[in-house]
C-alpha cells in the first residue's frame, strides 16, 4: 500500500521528498562545514608566522640541545626556527645586526618575507632592504667585524618585511656560529591547533627547558582568537537561520501533502479502517520518506561541504559520518511531526463530510 | 474578470496561499539576511583583523640602521633623524582619513634610572585628544595595540606617570602605585603593561616625557598607522611613477597599502612609510578565505531556498488540479488558466519578496549587531534583484505542475485522479 500510494501519487511525493533531500543536504554540509573550517581557517593563520618563542633569559644563548628539544616535543605539530643574534661591524664602522638563522625553516615560517633570492651557498648573506642600501648599494660584497674576526660576505639577494628585519643582516646559522662562536639566543614556534593545544605545548617546552622562557606571541594569538570567534559565531547563525527555513519548508511541504490527501483517507476511514490504522500507515509513510531524504541529503551534503572546501581552501573537508545520526533522527522526528499534525486535526472529522468536499 | 478571478482566488483559499507564502517569506528572507551578511562581512572582519595591529609604519627617511636585538636598544640616543609630531594630524587629513582605524607615534630613548641602571623608555600616545581642521579625533597604542593589557590604569596622555613593563617591573620589584626615577624625577607608575613583545621589557611613557628626556620637543621615531586597506594585487604593485595619469588616479583612490603608504608620505614631511609585510600581506590571505567561504555558503543557502520554495510551490499548484479540470470544462483555453496561476504566483513571489526582504535585512541587521557589534545594513539596490529572484523562482517552482495540471484530461482531474 505504501509502495503504490508513493507510485500513484509520485509528483506530490516527489515534491515533498525534494524538499527532505534539500534539507538533509544543507544541514549535512553546514555541519561538516562548522568542525572543519575551524581547523582549516587556524591552517591560514599560520601564515602570520610564530606564535609562541622560546628566549633564553638573562640575554644568555640557549643550550644547544635547545632546538633538538623543541621539535621532539612539539612532534610535526607545528614548526620551529632558530635565531641567533650578533652586533658587528662594517669595513667603514657601522653597527649592525647580524642574525643566523635556518633559512629554509625562515622561508616556510615566515611567509611575508619579500625576498629576492634565498641564499643557496656557504658565505652568502641576505641583507634587509634598508641595511642593503647603506652598507652595499651596488651589491657588491662586504666584509664585516665581530670581534676582530672578519667575515667576507656575499650577497644573495634583499629582504623586505616593513619591520625590525630590513635593517640586518641574515647568515646560515652554519656561517654565524663559526664565525662569532654565538648560539641561537631565540627560537621563534609557530605551533598548530586550536589554543588549549598550544598551551600545553607552551606547558611542555617549559618544563623541557627550564632555562628558557617560553612566551606566547600575544598580537598573533588574540589576533587569531577574535577573528576566529567572529567567523564562528557568523557561520553559527547563517546554519541555525539555513537549518531552521529547511525544517519549516519540509514542514510546510508534507503538511500540505498529508493534508490534500484528506478524500483517501477518508475513504480509508469509509471503508473501515481504524483510526489508528491510519496513523500508522501516515507515520510509516513519512518515516520512510525522512530517511529516504535524509540519505539522499547526507550523500549531497557531503558532496557540498567538500565543494566548498576544495573551491575556498584548497583541501577537501573529511567527511564526518558521525553526524549521519542527527540528520537521520531529525528528518524523520520533522517528517513525522509535519505528517502526524494534519492528521490529528482531520481525527474528528467525518469522513462524510470530506468526501463531500467540506 | 481574470482580475476578479485572481482576486476571489486569494480571498477565498487562504490556507493554501499561506502556506506558499510562508516558504517564500521564508526563503527570501534567509536569502536578503545571506547576501547582506556575505557582501558585509569582508569590511566587518577586515576590522577585525585590525587587531592585529598596524600594517603600516612610517620612518624618517634619512634614518640610520636600527641596531636593536630582542627589545634591546643599542643605537646611540644621538645618531638618526626623527620626524616632527606637528605633522602627525594631518594623517587625518588624508584622501583615506576614514581607513585611518588609530596611529601611534614612538620614540625610544635610553633613561637612567638611577640605582637601578640603564633601561630604554619608549614615549607614545596612550589614547590622545588630537584635531585636524575641525574633527576631534582620539588615537595612540590603545587602538594601534590592541593586545596590550594594563594591570592598574593606563596613564593620562598629559600626566607625567609611566607604565611598567611586565618583565621589568618583576625584576625591579615594583607595582601599579609605586615610583620609579627616570633621568633624575621620580614619576608615579600608574599601571603594569603586558604585551609578550619587547615592551615587556621597558618603560612606556607619555610621548612628552620622552621628547623632554631626550631634549628634543616634537621629536618622533617611528609611527605605526593601523588602516583599513584592499588585498593587494598586481596592479597594487606598480610604481606610481611610472603610471599614465588615468591610472595613477584609480591607484590613488584605491585603499591598497600602497597607495595608503603613499599619501601617508605625503602627509609627514621627510618620512618614509612601508607596509608591515606580516600583518599587511597575511590580511589579504585571511580576508579572502572567509569572504570566499562565506560566498560559497551564501550560494549553498540560495541554492536550498530556491528549491524549498519552489517544493511548496509545486504542492500548492499539485492541489488545484480540480480546479484546473473545473475550469477547462467550463471551457478555458490552456492560456488562460496557465494566465491566471502565473499572475498568482507572481502576486505571491511579490508579496513574499517584499516581507522577506524587510524580514532578512532586519535579521541581517540583528546579526551583525549581536556578532560584531555594528550594523549589517542591505542596499536598497538589493531589492529588485532579490524580487526577480524570488519570482523566478516561484515560477519556476509552479511551473511543472502548472504544465501538468493543464495537460491532464479534465476528467479525469474532476474525479480526482492522476
Amino acid at each position: 500500500m505504501l509502495f503504490r500510494a508513493a507510485i500513484l501519487r509520485r509528483g506530490r511525493a516527489a515534491s515533498a521528498l525534494l524538499a527532505m533531500v534539500v534539507a538533509a543536504a544543507v544541514v549535512t554540509t553546514m555541519l561538516n562545514l562548522f568542525v572543519d573550517v575551524q581547523a582549516k581557517l587556524r591552517k591560514e593563520f599560520r601564515n602570520y608566522g610564530a606564535n609562541v618563542v622560546v628566549v633564553a633569559k638573562d640575554r644568555q644563548t640557549l643550550p644547544p640541545n635547545a632546538l633538538n628539544k623543541v621539535s621532539s616535543t612539539l612532534a610535526g605539530r607545528g614548526l620551529a626556527v632558530p635565531f641567533a643574534y650578533a652586533v658587528a661591524r662594517t669595513s667603514d664602522g657601522r653597527s649592525i645586526v647580524v642574525t643566523g638563522t635556518d633559512f629554509d625553516q625562515a622561508r616556510k615560517l615566515n611567509r611575508w618575507w619579500s625576498v629576492t633570492r634565498w641564499p643557496t651557498a656557504s658565505q652568502q648573506a641576505l641583507v634587509g632592504v634598508r641595511a642593503a642600501a647603506l652598507v652595499s648599494p651596488q651589491g657588491k660584497p662586504i666584509d664585516l667585524n665581530f670581534g676582530g674576526r672578519v667575515v667576507h660576505l656575499s650577497l644573495a639577494g634583499t629582504l623586505q618585511t616593513g619591520a625590525a628585519e630590513d635593517s640586518r643582516i641574515y647568515l646560515s646559522l652554519r656561517d654565524f656560529e663559526a664565525w662569532t662562536q654565538t648560539h641561537p639566543s631565540t627560537i621563534e614556534i609557530a605551533v598548530s591547533g586550536a589554543p588549549e593545544e598550544v598551551s600545553s605545548v607552551m606547558q611542555k617546552l617549559s618544563e623541557t627547558l627550564p632555562e628558557a622562557e617560553v612566551r606566547p606571541v600575544r598580537q598573533i594569538m588574540e589576533g587569531e582568537a577574535r577573528v576566529l570567534g567572529r567567523t564562528q559565531a557568523t557561520l553559527l547563525a547563517t546554519a541555525i537561520l539555513i537549518i531552521l527555513t529547511a525544517t519549516l519548508c519540509v514542514l510546510a511541504t508534507l503538511t500540505g501533502w498529508v493534508y490534500d490527501r484528506r478524500r483517501d483517507f477518508a475513504i480509508m476511514k469509509a471503508l473501515g479502517a481504524s483510526q489508528r490504522l491510519i496513523s500508522g500507515f501516515v507515520a510509516a509513510e513519512a518515516v520512510l520518506l525522512g530517511a529516504l531524504g535524509a540519505v539522499i541529503g547526507f550523500g549531497f551534503g557531503i558532496a557540498g561541504a567538500a565543494w566548498i572546501g576544495r573551491a575556498n581552501f584548497h583541501a577537501p573537508v573529511v567527511p564526518r559520518f558521525s553526524v549521519f545520526p542527527t540528520i537521520l533522527a531529525g528528518s524523520v522526528a520533522v517528517a513525522l511531526i509535519a505528517a502526524i499534525l494534519p492528521i490529528f486535526l482531520l481525527r474528528r472529522v467525518q469522513p462524510a463530510m470530506i468526501l463531500r468536499g467540506e | 474578470m481574470f482580475v476578479r478571478l485572481v482576486y476571489e482566488s486569494f480571498r477565498r483559499q487562504t490556507r493554501r496561499k499561506v502556506l506558499a507564502g510562508v516558504a517564500i517569506t521564508l526563503g527570501v528572507g534567509v536569502a536578503t539576511a545571506m547576501i547582506g551578511v556575505a557582501t558585509d562581512i569582508g569590511d566587518k572582519i577586515n576590522r577585525e583583523l585590525r587587531r592585529y595591529g598596524a600594517n603600516l609604519v612610517v620612518i624618517p627617511q634619512e634614518d640610520t640602521l636600527d641596531v636593536e636585538i630582542g627589545g634591546l636598544n643599542l643605537k646611540p640616543a644621538s645618531d638618526g633623524a626623527y620626524l616632527d609630531e606637528a605633522g602627525l594630524p594631518k594623517i587625518k587629513g588624508m584622501f583615506w582619513r576614514n581607513n585611518i582605524v588609530g596611529f601611534a607615534p614612538m620614540l625610544p630613548v635610553t633613561v637612567n634610572a638611577g640605582d637601578d641602571g640603564q633601561m630604554t623608555l619608549l614615549g607614545t600616545y596612550f589614547s590622545k585628544q588630537l584635531s585636524f581642521g575641525k574633527t576631534d579625533f582620539v588615537t595612540g597604542v590603545r587602538s594601534t595595540h590592541p593586545w596590550w593589557k594594563v594591570q592598574g590604569a593606563w596613564p593620562n596622555d598629559g600626566a607625567e606617570d609611566v607604565l611598567l613593563g611586565e618583565r621589568l617591573a618583576f625584576r625591579l620589584n615594583r607595582g601599579p602605585g609605586d615610583r620609579i626615577e627616570i633621568a633624575g624625577h621620580l614619576h608615579r607608575i600608574s599601571g603594569i603593561l603586558s604585551t609578550g613583545g619587547a615592551e615587556d621589557d621597558e618603560i612606556v611613557a607619555p610621548l612628552a616625557l620622552a621628547q623632554q628626556v631626550l631634549g628634543r620637543p616634537r621629536a618622533v621615531r617611528r609611527i605605526y598607522v593601523s588602516a583599513l586597506t584592499k588585498p593587494e594585487d598586481a596592479f597594487a604593485r606598480r610604481d606610481p611613477k611610472t603610471m599614465n595619469a588615468a591610472m595613477y588616479d584609480r591607484w590613488y583612490c584605491s585603499p591598497y597599502a600602497q597607495s595608503i603608504a603613499y599619501q601617508l608620505q605625503e602627509a609627514i614631511p621627510n618620512s618614509h612609510a612601508e607596509q608591515i609585510r606580516q600583518v599587511a600581506q597575511n590580511e589579504g590571505v585571511v580576508l579572502s578565505s572567509v569572504k570566499g567561504l562565506m560566498l560559497l555558503i551564501t550560494l549553498a543557502a540560495l541554492f536550498a531556498s530556491a528549491l524549498a520554495v519552489s517544493a511548496a510551490m509545486a504542492t500548492a499548484m499539485f492541489e488545484r488540479r480540480g480546479e484546473v479540470g473545473l475550469m477547462k470544462a467550463l471551457g478555458a483555453g490552456k492560456i488562460s488558466v496557465a494566465g491566471l496561476f502565473f499572475t498568482e504566483a507572481l502576486l505571491l513571489g511579490l508579496m513574499g519578496g517584499l516581507v522577506g526582504f524587510a524580514g532578512g535585512a532586519l535579521l541581517a541587521r540583528l546579526i551583525g549587531r549581536s556578532i560584531f557589534d555594528s550594523e549589517i545594513t542591505i542596499q536598497p539596490v538589493l531589492l529588485p534583484l532579490i524580487l526577480a529572484i524570488a519570482v523566478i523562482v516561484t515560477f519556476a517552482g509552479s511551473a511543472l505542475a502548472i504544465r501538468r495540471a493543464i495537460e491532464l484530461d479534465p476528467v479525469y482531474a474532476l474525479r480526482g485522479e492522476g
